[in-house]
């Protein structure tokens, strides 16, 4: 490890009302990291965030706080404070007094709170509503302010459970782009909740893929997007063609009926797989024997780009591109070899042995598997 | 036209509301005894009724009583309320509606049973009786304007606090308690308010030296209306209609525009049904 762990979970389990939200989570958090769970509602990550702030206690498992185990310590006595989802702002308290909560606990004198408190309030964009009502402030700068007060206590992580999920498009892309500014800054690590898979790869260092209380993947945004190690992944980060194939050799696969060149190897002679293509990488071209041919479906307007659904055979292509051709006509479907992705088939999304098996092979080839670099 | 008849049937509804009162408070001043006649102007009864020691005392019993019966159901009906709150939905249910049994349960009932109760365990009638069933009558209504206030709260507040260093307790004095303190003193108002105004379970619990005013003036009305009784009547009015007044002005001052709103909502959820 060339940097330190900060935060370490081992073999997570958490069960709720006879439902396991939690299967086994193990995850390293770095110093001075952005890490991002991301995952659909329901996959756990919420109560892994929980976990790590003390709130909720796992059945089984470890929680290391720089290498000492913290399962049983209380939210108040850990180094993290947390931005909750609905800022949980205290609505008897002004402005001023709610950043100055944690620090008012501590004993400390009015001169040293004043002077944080301004500090944090500067940081934030907030100078000057110090005696404003919390309940008066708009969803942009409660957010700012629940911000401030966690800020405040200077903790050694932030915790941040959802935390622009209430604000509008516009807002939130200002607050992203803040938001990685403070951490920055401030050179403590933020361990971030999202649904928003283009959130999770703006500001993320690491980002952790989610679904079914297990984790699918741990790497860098760029990782996460260009090699998804399954279809789940795939399906959740960004748009993607997913079909069935058969792996013949190394770097030749089978699929859409026809045998193409990839980049991929270390599978079984004739292993069923999942191929996935991203619908920007296709490049529509004049229709001709080298490539697959299909029909132009439907043809829909998305602002940047086009959406083109072709159908060649029974598959149907999602394709994206700046022009667009007629609907009704034939077109070639041209990708290069760089673009396929080959994913190992599993049962389900869930499928913890495969994911394992696969983490193997990723550290087997160097690759750190189960850690976040 | 349509505005007209709406304000004259308002009109209608307050006064057959209020026209009972304002009889009673002219006849406060009415120097006749009798009660169709108007003979002309007084302050005689008002006089006399402060130097009625009857009456005195029994106000000071029904102030005394009131005020340690509210801030005793007021504790209870709070801790309850966090407590019921904390249950787990099953158990919430159950619990909350046997607690809210006693509002429905006829008075009369509620207050023979306690009779009962107070004469089998051998506690003599009287103020301690007295005190004990107006707390019984009074926790419902606490845990009843407490709780909605709970269920409002945002859980993570709590959270927030123990977050950012509050111990449990800490964090319960801190945020919890301010954030449910309009539903507390809704509560302990209604008590007071209640406590005054209770005569059937007062009467089946009092005893020879501890009237409440309910229980005074209606042993004084049983022989023969005093005036007296009219202008205890209207100085009650009165001072309840006093104190509505300030405690609206001071409200609506205290609050900024938007929780001005919210406040009167509470307010309306808050009132008797």
């Amino acid at each position: 490890m060339d940097k330190n762990k900060i935060i370490e979970l081992k073999g997570i389990f958490k069960e709720y009302n006879g439902e396991q939200v939690l299967k086994g989570i193990d995850l390293d958090i770095h110093d001075k990291e952005f890490v991002t769970f991301l995952g659909p509602s329901g996959c756990g990550k919420t109560t892994t965030l929980r976990i790590i702030g003390g709130f909720v206690t796992p059945d089984s498992g470890d929680v290391l706080f720089n290498g000492r185990r913290v399962n049983d310590v209380p939210p108040y006595k850990r180094a993290v404070n947390t931005v909750f989802q609905k800022y949980a702002l205290f609505p008897h308290l002004n402005v001023y007094e709610n950043v100055a909560f944690g620090l008012r606990l501590k004993k400390e004198k009015e001169s040293v709170i004043a002077a944080k408190v301004a500090e944090m309030l500067d940081l934030v964009n907030l100078r000057g509503f110090e005696k404003r009502s919390v309940s008066l402030l708009s969803g942009g700068q409660q957010q700012r302010v629940a911000i401030a007060r966690a800020l405040c206590n200077e903790p050694k992580v932030l915790l941040l459970d959802e935390p622009l999920g209430a604000l509008d498009l516009q807002l939130r892309k200002e607050m992203q782009i803040e938001l990685k500014k403070i951490q920055q800054r401030l050179e403590i690590t933020f361990i971030y909740v999202t649904h928003d898979q283009e959130e999770a790869l703006t500001m993320s260092d690491t980002v952790v893929v989610m679904n079914g209380g297990v984790i699918q993947q741990i790497g860098t945004p760029q990782d996460i997007y260009n090699e998804p190690v399954n279809a789940f992944v795939a399906k959740f980060i960004g748009e993607s063609n997913i079909l069935p194939g058969i792996m013949h050799e190394d770097y030749k696969v089978e699929f859409a009926g026809d045998n193409f060149e990839c980049v991929d190897k270390g599978f079984r002679h004739l292993e069923p797989v999942d191929v996935v293509i991203r619908p920007e990488d296709i490049t529509i071209c004049p229709p001709s024997d080298k490539v697959i041919n299909g029909l132009v479906e439907s043809v829909l307007f998305k602002g940047v780009h086009y959406e083109i659904m072709v159908r060649a055979y029974s598959d149907l292509w999602k394709i994206h591109s700046t022009k667009a051709p007629e609907v009704g006509s034939v077109v070639g479907i041209d990708f290069t070899p760089e673009d396929i992705h080959i994913m190992r088939k599993m049962e389900s999304s869930e499928d913890y042995a495969a994911l394992e098996h696969l983490n193997e092979q990723r550290a087997g080839t160097g690759e750190e598997a189960g850690t976040v670099e | 036209m349509r505005k007209l008849t709406n304000r004259i049937y308002i009109g209608l509804v307050f006064l057959f509301l209020y026209i009972p009162i304002f009889v009673l408070i002219a006849n406060s001043f009415n120097a006749s005894k009798s009660r169709t006649v108007w003979t002309g102007f007084t302050f005689d009864w008002y006089v006399k009724l402060f130097h009625n020691e009857t009456i005195l005392g029994s106000l000071l019993n029904t102030l005394i009583i009131a005020l340690v019966a509210s801030v005793a159901a007021t504790l209870l009906g709070t801790l309850a309320a966090i407590g019921i709150y904390n249950m787990k939905k099953v158990t919430r249910t159950i619990v909350m509606n046997i607690s809210y049994l006693p509002i429905i349960n006829p008075e009369i009932v509620t207050g023979v049973s306690l009779m009962l109760l107070f004469v089998a365990m051998k506690i003599e009638l009287g103020y301690v009786t007295l005190i004990l069933a107006h707390i019984t009558f009074c926790v419902p209504y606490v845990i009843l304007n407490v709780l909605p206030k709970l269920r409002q709260m945002d859980r993570n507040l709590y959270e927030a606090a123990l977050d950012l260093g509050c111990t449990p307790t800490l964090a319960f004095r801190k945020v919890v308690i301010p954030e449910i303190m309009p539903g507390i003193m809704t509560g302990f108002l209604m008590s007071i308010t209640y406590s005054i105004d209770d005569f059937v379970i007062s009467y089946f619990t009092h005893g020879a030296t501890s009237q409440t005013l309910p229980i005074t003036i209606f042993s004084m009305t049983r022989r023969k209306v005093s005036p007296e009784v009219n202008a205890l009547s209207a100085i009650l009015f009165v001072v309840i209609l006093a104190i509505m007044i300030i405690m609206n002005v001071s409200e609506m001052r205290k609050l900024p525009e938007d929780q001005r709103r919210r406040a009167a909502k509470a307010a309306k959820k808050g009132g008797r049904a």
